[in-house]
């Protein structure tokens, strides 16, 4: 630990005991609660290993089958447990391959901690075998990277690394391990970082902020509440439904906050975003107080920013104070942790009815049902649709799985149709749309809640990406139901290529392999569903079998998303069809 | 000071906990934002374990304050403020290597070093060093005159050092509330 850092290390109370810095590792990641790691080893990693072989009692390691495996199950782990996932790695090319996975979850606030093999100190800078500029790389893309030069710092560095990737706004923190800190010996320690002088998680707004937002909400006559995934990091699901509920105020969700808010609450408009629902988009250009908590504005969920909601007084709430007026210029700004800022804003506001205003989402509402919902979830003719797959898999598990998505058409199909009614449900790619994240995250999600069915939608283009990852569900028997959307297409490059490159087809077709073989020879169960009438028993089926099964469907090669804000478009301009 | 493009020069101010890369850490924020850094002073500062860093960039002030806070949002920068030419003052420094001979040769060469308020500080047969402390503008104003006489040998200048107008230390303060947070 460096000597300025000391006031950091305020509770290392206990005698020490001289161990090696690899050890000091396994200590403290069992100090850190840590009781689950995806790795895979390599030559700058085995020290660690091989202490880690002591402690595989504690520490259950699963081994993955690429590296970026191992960060997207890891974020598949904390997302849905709420908890730091780690992933543990060798140097060099075992290090890049998780920066992936480092980049996406730092733009999706997941907090992970990947450890990283380093060559010896004396190596660094020298061009040695597998030895990459591992903080170099990563700085830009996490949160905190750190190198561990010397045993010593082992407990101070995971200890810190810890509170800053769970702390604040969450994210990735990236800890470079050199080899001679592995080997080398300390009087160990166990270390409590909680306190970081030039890092302060939480912001606390004033009372004044408190009072301006209470007073806009109350003068609010078409209020208007964006939910993102702040709510779900910050536990405040209770304090959103009391927030919107007192004031009866309407509410939709981005991707990643989709069950901040159970879909069926009668507040809950709907899904926001170029491929969200028609009416909370709308309504975005109609509102007269848009109140945003835990979101970010992402140019998916604002369209064209000069005709975003440009009526409407905007009210951030947010724990990111870098997050405000980075993309919409805010009337009023709550910057602080939203399940106390929602909490002392909800004491200050009237009770109030908004009936009419709520009663305008229903004509856009039905507008959409009729015309893309209900083609879309019960087609009577033609092939199998995403849309009825997802809705059907919901259905029959009562809308209390976990929904785990790649990126594509699968994606947004699986994001619109699957309901939720549990938090921390939805599990996806949004901000940086990893295609082959979602293979790994759902084995990672079926370690962080091993209570719940874990459901995962893939295509067949992103499937291939981490296909894998199928060697560590059978290994691990771990539990992902894979509902492979197989249409024979990069369906979502496709349907870009139809709509805005005249129908050039560019690469997007694809061959694809016999996934039923594939799956066979991992062991997992499978069965192929091309006809509607055996889709309510495949989807049965699968739910009942014990353990992983991959449920393959042939879908509708050229079917597309819909509705849909075009790209540079205004959010109140979607499109209901394809010409 | 001078407007380019509508955007205005701003120094950034940024105080950081003495640790490796962090410069890096910042000067990316600039890099993936597209804004050029002008000039660029890493030193530590008044406050043991801390560093400060001076940095100039013309932009607009909603990109000043964007730059700001996702510099603040680094984990070891304790903080980051930008400020105006009005808000602080400012020092720069230059130093000139020029030919003996050519200043032999021209007389004018020693008015301008003085009308500048230059100072010669070494003088051997082959080379002379010049010297000046002042505001951007005046010392490219000596460079740009010397440079025209062709006695020029070689040109360097600092980036800019800048210290507050304000009468309450920002960085004072801040580490006074941390500590008493803690």
């Amino acid at each position: 630990m460096p000597a300025k850092m000391k006031q950091e290390n305020n509770q290392a109370t206990e005698k020490g005991t001289r161990i090696s810095g690899a050890e000091a590792l396994m200590r403290s990641l069992e100090h850190e609660g840590v009781d689950v790691l995806f790795g895979y080893p390599g030559g700058a990693i085995m020290p660690t290993y091989d202490a880690l072989y002591d402690h595989r009692d504690k520490l259950h390691h699963i081994l993955v089958r690429h590296e970026q495996g191992a960060v997207h199950a890891a974020q598949g782990y904390a997302r849905v447990s709420g908890r730091v996932g780690c992933a543990i790695v060798t140097s060099g090319p075992g290090a890049m391959n998780t920066i992936t996975g480092v980049a996406d979850a730092m733009i999706d606030s997941t907090p992970v901690v990947v450890i990283c093999g380093q060559v010896s100190t004396a190596m660094l800078g020298t061009d040695a075998f597998q030895e990459v500029d591992v903080i170099g790389v990563t700085q830009p893309i996490s949160k905190w990277a750190y190198q561990i030069r010397r045993a010593e710092d082992v407990a101070w560095a995971v200890s810190r690394a810890f509170f800053i990737a769970r702390s604040g706004r969450p994210g990735p923190v990236v800890l470079d391990f050199a080899r001679d800190a592995q080997t080398g010996m300390v009087d160990y320690k166990p270390a409590q970082v909680d306190f970081i002088r030039s890092y302060r998680p939480v912001p606390t707004p004033s009372d004044d902020i408190i009072r301006m937002t209470a007073q806009m909400v109350n003068l609010s006559l078409r209020p208007l509440v964006l939910v993102g995934q702040g709510v779900e990091l910050g536990n405040a699901r209770e304090e959103l439904r009391h927030f919107i509920e007192k004031a009866q105020m309407p509410a939709a969700c981005t991707l990643l906050g989709l069950s901040a808010l159970p879909s069926d609450h009668p507040l809950n408009m709907g899904m926001l975003g170029m491929h969200g629902n028609l009416a909370p988009n709308v309504m975005t250009n109609q509102c007269d107080v848009l109140i945003a908590v835990g979101m970010r504005f992402d140019d998916r969920v604002t369209g064209n920013l000069k005709t975003y909601a440009p009526q409407a007084h905007i009210v951030h709430f947010d724990i990111d104070p870098s997050e405000i007026d980075k993309n919409v210029r805010t009337t009023l700004a709550v910057v602080g942790d939203c399940k106390e800022t929602l909490r002392r804003v909800t004491e200050l506001i009237d009770e109030a009815r908004h009936d009419e205003w709520i009663a305008g989402f229903e004509p856009y509402k039905d507008k959409e049902r009729a015309r893309v919902i209900e083609p879309a979830i019960h087609p009577t003719e033609g092939p199998l649709l995403m849309g009825e797959v997802v809705r059907a898999v919901s259905e029959a598990s009562e809308h209390r799985a976990v929904l785990v998505t790649d990126v594509g058409q699968n994606q947004m199909f699986g994001c619109r149709y699957f309901q939720y009614s549990e938090p921390r449900s939805v599990v996806t790619s949004g901000g940086c749309g990893t295609m082959g994240f979602g293979l790994p995250a759902a084995i990672g999600a079926t370690f962080g809640a091993p209570e719940r069915t874990v459901c995962l939608f893939v295509g067949d283009g992103g499937l291939q990406m981490t296909i894998q990852e199928l060697g560590t569900i059978m290994e691990q028997k771990a539990p992902v139901k894979i509902i492979l959307l197989n249409n024979n297409y990069l369906g979502n490059v496709r349907q870009w290529q139809y709509m805005f490159f005249h129908k050039r087809y560019s690469f997007t077709p694809m061959l694809n392999p016999d996934y039923e073989q594939i799956a066979s020879a991992y062991g997992i169960p499978s069965r192929t569903v091309i006809e509607r009438a055996d889709l309510d028993d495949a989807i049965r089926e699968m739910l009942t079998t014990d353990g992983p099964y991959l449920l393959q469907c042939a879908v509708k090669e050229e079917d597309n998303v819909l509705p849909m804000t075009p790209p540079g478009g205004s959010v109140d301009e979607m499109l209901l069809e394809v010409e | 000071m001078t407007i380019q493009n509508q955007t205005t020069l701003y120094t950034m101010i940024i105080y950081s906990e003495n640790f490796a890369g962090i410069l890096n850490q910042i000067t990316a924020v600039f890099t993936r934002r597209q804004v050029n850094i002008e000039s660029l002073n890493v030193c530590a500062s008044s406050t043991p374990g801390v560093h400060k860093y001076t940095i100039t960039c013309y932009c607009t002030e909603e990109m000043a304050i964007m730059l700001t806070k996702q510099i603040e949002k680094k984990i070891d920068v304790l903080q980051a403020h930008y400020f105006t030419d009005e808000d602080i003052f400012t020092m720069e420094a230059c130093l000139l290597k020029l030919s003996t001979q050519g200043i032999m040769e021209n007389p004018a060469v020693g008015h301008i070093v003085r009308q500048h308020g230059a100072r010669i500080v070494e003088v051997n047969p082959t080379y002379s060093i010049v010297e000046m402390k002042g505001n951007t503008d005046n010392i490219l104003s000596l460079f740009q005159k010397l440079d025209e006489m062709k006695v020029v040998l070689q040109f360097v200048r600092s980036g800019r050092i800048a210290v507050t107008k304000l009468r309450v230390e920002l960085l004072d303060k801040y580490l006074a509330e941390r500590e008493l947070e803690q």
